[in-house]
């Protein structure tokens, strides 16, 4: 089976786990960094708004064009009177973006550019757009977006417990600038496109966390009555058992977003599709690593500061001291399987152990099956 | 996580093939559906199939609020501007509170559709010079006729002087006969509309039709041109349709069609007698005092209130059709009451058997003569045929893609289970791909570009699902159990997490489509419709086939391909009965299983 496959199985047993909530502050730091970036980015640069923004007008050439792409560029400046942007797409075609210029002067402008191209104007696709259009798009989206935020805050309150609402809130947050700020910085065209794509994430980025927490909340059932784990170690344990899964997760919902990217950019060149494409692909890059690195560990934060857990930690901790002598004996048992991973001992404990030897006792007899 | 649905587990165990059979009926049913239906591709949205968009935004005019009332009259109004260019299948929606889209497929003359669409109607009274059927009419060649006065008795009152007609324009005060009155009409029909049907009215006289296109008055060359015209015209034709009338100036003498019905009549008309700006006011009223049921009441100003009464005056004198005066809708003629009476005073009633809704559609016409709001453009969008076929053939291909890319990586890491995958992949393809369909004609859902971007994105969400229960199932092996019990195991809690993950999913997409607009809607709209998929197949298809699976040899003996080798899963053979003796801090925890 692939290495992914024995990583899964190793993962699940513990033999590997990457203590991701003790090292959470160096997460911290590096998101906060990140957020810092991408805020100055947009505070410096600003985002690149597209033509539907700004009010203007966006003219589609049929492939094959003869034309040159300077030569259009001074049509389409004698056209219009404003200064013009041309692409030449990657299936020949030219894109001439003429910014400024409202619904009414448009139509004169195609006129003269079909006449220019030798074209016939009913063969040069349009997208004309009022200044206020986009505006309206974006107002709307944000509206969206505010009212996405309220409701899913306050199902995750109910489904889950307001800790994990927070967190889940941050992370969400944080993929929506870290995703701005990229564009801010590399200076993406922001397109209605871009917006869809940029509310997707909102979807799939708690996707992606909810299911994380899901085996959080699973696994903390009980946590008070053992005092073998902290809150941290289980939330840590959830993380690297839910981790395979959050590859394929990503990976999958990846691979045909990379096949619209691909096929937006390099058949295109330019267009919805590869908007939309562009901000899931960086925004479901953020969002993985935000369920993971941002939005557990914030929820093992907030839930150690609770009193039951904190004497929950301290009581765990007093027994791993008092019981050094015991606990060594188990280290060494299962020191064969923890050799390959020193780095974390904390959080050692084989996963598929305890399950076994729950087995016989306290449970309800319907357990087994 | 004490598995808490253990009961429907089994029973869901014990009946995989009877969710089996539910599916793949309802596949059938919806394939045979389609099929039935004669739609069997999505309808395509403008982007794809080549068209003009244009989107509109209300202001507030003089008064009139951006309500749902408005917004409905002026879809209404450019549904009728922009169909009677010649295509039906132009499309006018409201979209949020005060946008209006309209999409005009290719071929059509997108410049003049989009000059149409937001300028301020033209709304004329025309004397109506001749008038016959013209086109399908499936109805007794029932010419002009417009119902004739024959009864109506002249009203005493002062801004008296009724006209009866099929719908007769009458002024207001009137002691009119309510005998009259009861002649019929449609709204957006005419008076001739009255004869074909047997009307207790006075009038319908039934006149001989061939007559009546007879020459209009002034026959000077212009004139027998356009008797030439409208000999020639054909209103069942859209394209003559979009043709007649539609560029007449107020002063011309023209053609027009109009509707009754299903049945297209043609007129020769006049010049505009009284301009739409002229009316006041117009209101659907329910009169109780004469039975005549739903009324139109027009108020004029002071100018078209004179211009009215000249007009009535002189029709009242003409013979049948040519009193009758054309009520004349961006080039349509939406109905046609006969005068009989010079209706002076500035007020008159049409009067006919009105269904509330049409007078009321009759009154909003009269009143704004056009929109009830105007509008301004927020966008139009040209896409020539041959960009959207490249756009459509460019989104299947980065769909079959991305698919293809999915469909390996599944292969290659979950082997033998990766048929499940496909296979639940498959029945959700063809589920979106015929529901899309059906909501065509059902919703007037179109799939565009974003919509399709929606699907492609759903590929993940729904290979997500299975690889939530597969991850599930293979760490139950991992536990030692065999497979049907881990099949069974990992269930409740995969499901759980599914539905949790579904359900945040479907939020934001809820969400979307309610708030914004646009092109995010078409989007939002996939994406929640492919969510739901998401969940109905992976309930009634993968969970039984699983169940299904689990029982062949192939998989339950964990074959090297199957994806479920417990070896290769790295769990511990001989596991149930070699437990080592519990430590001592065996953790009265088994977070897992806690």
């Amino acid at each position: 089976m692939s290495k992914l496959g024995n990583l899964g199985a190793r993962l699940h047993r513990g033999e590997i786990s990457y203590d991701f909530v003790g090292k959470r502050k160096i997460w911290y730091g590096v998101s906060i960094l990140i957020t810092i970036t991408a805020i100055v980015g947009l505070a410096v640069r600003g985002l690149n708004m597209g033509i539907e923004f700004q009010g203007g007008a966006v003219f589609t050439t049929p492939t094959k064009m003869s034309t040159s792409v300077a030569k259009a560029e001074e049509y389409a400046n004698d056209a219009s009177g404003h200064q013009a942007v041309v692409q030449k797409l990657g299936n020949g075609s030219l894109r001439i973006q003429i910014a400024g210029i409202d619904t009414g002067q448009s139509d004169r402008i195609k006129q003269e550019l079909a006449k220019d191209l030798n074209l016939d104007p009913e063969k040069l696709a349009a997208d004309l757009v009022g200044p206020s259009w986009g505006e309206q798009i974006a107002n709307k989206a944000w509206e969206g977006l505010a009212i996405f935020m309220v409701l899913v805050v306050i199902y995750l309150a109910i489904a889950f417990e307001w800790r994990m609402a927070i967190a889940a809130l941050v992370a969400l947050i944080h993929d929506i600038t870290i995703t701005t700020g990229i564009y801010a910085l590399v200076g993406f065209e922001v397109t209605p496109g871009t917006v869809i794509g940029l509310l997707t994430i909102l979807g799939y980025s708690l996707y992606d966390t909810v299911v994380v927490f899901d085996s959080l909340k699973e696994q903390t059932k009980d946590i008070t009555k053992q005092t073998r784990w902290t809150y941290s170690d289980i939330a840590n344990r959830s993380i690297n058992g839910t981790l395979v899964r959050s590859i394929n997760t990503t990976v999958v919902a990846l691979l045909p977003v990379a096949g619209l990217l691909f096929i937006g950019g390099g058949f295109l060149g330019a267009g919805t599709l590869n908007d939309i494409s562009l901000s899931l692909f960086v925004g479901l890059a953020a969002g993985a690593y935000s369920s993971i690195f941002i939005a557990t560990p914030l929820v093992a934060d907030l839930k150690e500061r609770e009193p039951a857990m904190k004497a929950l930690t301290k009581r765990v901790l007093a027994k791993r001291a008092q019981a050094g002598s015991d606990e060594e004996v188990v280290e060494a048992r299962t020191a064969g399987a923890d050799a390959d991973d020193d780095a974390a001992p904390a959080v050692v404990g084989p996963r598929n152990q305890p399950s076994s030897r729950g087995r016989g006792r306290g449970r309800p007899s319907g357990k087994r099956r | 996580m004490a598995a808490p649905k253990r009961g429907r587990t089994a029973s869901a165990q014990s009946k995989p093939g009877r969710s089996l059979a539910l599916i793949l009926i309802a596949i059938v049913a919806l394939t045979g559906g389609m099929f039935l239906s004669g739609h069997t591709t999505p309808r395509l949205g403008i982007d794809l199939a080549g068209g003009t968009s244009i989107t509109l935004k209300a202001k507030a005019d003089q008064g009139s609020a951006i309500n749902k009332a408005n917004m409905d009259t002026a879809v209404d109004i450019m549904n009728r501007r922009v169909n009677g260019l010649g295509v039906s299948e132009a499309e006018v929606q409201t979209q949020g509170n005060d946008n209006i889209i309209v999409n005009i497929p290719k071929g059509t003359n997108s410049k003049e559709a989009q000059q149409q669409v937001g300028t301020t109607a033209k709304l004329y009274f025309r004397p109506v010079l001749a008038t016959e059927p013209s086109g399908t009419a499936a109805q007794s060649p029932s010419p002009s006729a417009s119902s004739s006065g024959s009864s109506s008795p002249k009203p005493s009152g002062s801004p008296s002087s009724t006209a009866s007609s099929g719908q007769k324009a009458t002024s207001p005060g009137s002691a009119s006969p309510t005998a009259t009155a009861t002649s019929q009409g449609r709204a957006v029909s005419d008076a001739l509309k009255a004869d074909s049907t047997p009307s207790p009215s006075a009038s319908s006289s039934g006149k001989p039709s061939a007559t009546p296109s007879a020459s209009p008055s002034g026959g000077s060359a212009a004139n027998s041109k356009l008797q030439a015209q409208y000999a020639a015209l054909n209103c069942a034709k859209a394209t003559d349709r979009a043709k007649a009338g539609k560029n007449a100036k107020p002063g011309d003498t023209t053609v027009a069609c109009g509707e009754i019905d299903g049945n297209w009549y043609k007129y020769l008309l006049g010049p505009a007698a009284v301009d739409g700006t002229e009316v006041k006011k117009a209101q659907a009223v329910f009169n109780t005092q004469s039975a005549a049921g739903w009324q139109v009441q027009m108020t004029f100003t002071g100018s078209g209130a004179k211009k009215f009464a000249d007009i009535t005056g002189q029709l009242a004198q003409k013979p049948d059709p040519q009193n009758e005066f054309g009520i004349v809708l961006d080039g349509d003629v939406v109905s046609s009451p006969v005068v009989h009476e010079a209706i002076t005073g500035g007020q008159a009633e049409i009067s006919g058997s009105f269904k509330q809704e049409e007078a009321q559609s009759l009154a909003n016409m009269l009143s704004y003569g056009a929109l009830p709001l105007s509008f301004q453009e927020q966008s139009v969008t040209t896409v020539t045929a041959a960009l959207g076929g490249e756009q459509l053939h460019a989104g299947l291909l980065a769909g079959a893609i991305g698919l293809a890319l999915v469909v390996i990586y599944l292969v290659v890491y979950y082997r033998g289970l990766s048929i499940v995958a496909m296979a639940s992949l498959l029945v959700s393809a063809i589920l979106t791909y015929v529901i899309m369909s059906l909501l065509g004609p059902a919703i007037h859902f179109a799939l565009n570009l974003p919509a399709v971007c929606g699907a492609i994105v759903a590929i993940g969400i729904t290979a997500d699902s299975f690889i939530v229960y597969f991850e599930r199932i293979r760490d139950e092996i991992r536990e030692g159990r065999s497979l049907r019990p881990a099949v069974e195991r990992a269930w409740p809690r995969a499901r759980r997490t599914i539905l949790v993950s579904d359900f945040v999913s479907f939020l934001a997409a809820a969400v979307l489509f309610i708030v914004t607009v646009g092109k995010v809607q078409g989007f939002a709209f996939t994406l929640g419709l492919t969510t739901l998929l998401d969940v109905v197949v992976v309930f009634f298809f993968t969970k039984p086939l699983m169940t299904l699976l689990a029982r062949r040899k192939f998989f339950a003996n964990g074959h090297k391909w199957s994806g479920l080798d417990p070896k290769s899963l790295g769990a511990k053979p001989p596991l149930r009965r070699t437990r080592r003796p519990a430590g001592p801090a065996a953790g009265s925890v088994d977070p897992k299983e806690a």
